[in-house]
């Protein structure tokens, strides 16, 4: 089932075209690995998705007419930076993240930093890149949404957050949710994604089943990462 | 577990279940994992592992009881004619590179002889 259609799309900042004319569809019960190199419109798209930021031009369709606040209640955008306040206990954010948003599962995400071997009264700052990374997608994946939009998840994080972090992300598969993530680590989301969309210089360059796109070019979704943006 | 990552996920999914019955680790009438435990131990997609018991019940090789789960099918033939298919697989492919270097029948035979009675003629 489509979750959401965009039609194109155009966002320009200055005199850079971030996103040109993009068109692409995406669907509930998959996880969508959104890949390209870094500056090819994988975070403007995101954060046009969520409201951060205005179009120039062009449609976003959800499957029923969303705005403003509704809009934010249905889509979770996680951030690449670190968006959480350095002095606040991890008890803190999540009472912050439950106060700011509606239905924000408290139990899940205290179960999932059991797992994720992270302690309640630990300070931000005290926490490394790995650390905070995992705590950012278990709060992201916590709220109640349809949209689920993480940006770079795996940005400058060790192996075994990683896969903590990918583990996470592949057990949210369900029916109601649509899920998309961005990144140019390729190699170590092949595993856990349905589909998978190549932008390039803000244009839809391919978008098609991973494990279809295997069976049709006998290659990986890396191999054809590096053959479509070999020339860049 | 590694998969590889050029081949789709579910077919190697497929063959790591037919080589646990052959090897007897799972067993014909054996209730399958469900989707979302054999993801998460795979760490693969729930989809992906979904698809892998659709197509073994599409090759009669799973089916599902309402309800319940998912059982291997009650067959004891299954697991020669797994075997079987498994070893054609491996003798085909060993073949087909034998002849890619230029060997006649006749030669990989004598190789094949040569190589089981450990080097000697």
């Amino acid at each position: 089932m489509i979750a959401l259609e965009v039609k194109n799309l155009n966002k320009r900042y200055m005199f850079v075209k971030a996103l040109n004319d993009f068109s692409v569809t995406f669907e509930k019960g998959k996880i969508t690995g959104l890949l390209g190199p870094n500056g090819s419109g994988k975070s403007t798209l995101m954060r046009i998705l969520s409201g951060l930021l205005q179009k120039n031009s062009g449609e976003i369709i959800y499957d029923q007419p969303l705005k403003g606040k509704h809009l934010k209640q249905k889509v979770a955008y996680m951030p690449t930076e670190s968006h959480l306040y350095p002095w606040m206990k991890v008890s803190q954010v999540i009472d912050f993240y439950e106060d700011f948003f509606e239905g924000f599962d408290r139990q899940k995400v205290l179960d999932a930093i059991k797992v994720l071997e992270l302690s309640p009264k630990s300070t931000i700052k005290t926490l490394s890149t790995g650390q905070r990374g995992r705590l950012k997608v278990a709060l992201t994946i916590a709220r109640k949404a349809e949209l689920y939009l993480i940006d770079e998840p795996l940005n400058g994080i060790d192996p075994i957050s990683r896969d903590m972090i990918l583990d996470m992300l592949a057990a949210e598969v369900s029916d109601e949710k649509c899920i998309v993530i961005s990144s140019h680590l390729v190699h170590e989301f092949e595993k856990i994604i349905d589909d998978v969309i190549f932008i390039r210089k803000g244009r839809l360059e391919l978008k098609g089943d991973v494990e279809a796109l295997r069976t049709e070019r006998q290659m990986s979704i890396h191999d054809l990462y590096k053959e479509v943006y070999k020339n860049d | 577990m590694k998969f590889e990552n050029h081949i789709p996920i579910y077919i190697q999914i497929i063959d790591l279940i037919k080589r646990d019955i052959v090897l007897g680790i799972c067993k014909p009438g054996d209730k399958l994992q469900s989707v979302r435990d054999y993801a998460l131990e795979l760490k693969v997609n729930p989809n992906t592992v979904q698809k892998a018991y659709q197509e073994m019940e599409r090759m009669s090789l799973a089916y599902t009881k309402r309800g319940i789960g998912r059982f291997i099918v009650e067959e004891e033939a299954i697991v020669k004619k797994l075997k079987h298919e498994m070893s054609d697989d491996i003798v085909h492919a060993f073949i087909e590179k034998m002849n890619e270097l230029g060997y006649t029948s006749e030669e990989i035979l004598s190789t094949v002889k040569k190589m089981l009675n450990g080097g000697k003629k």
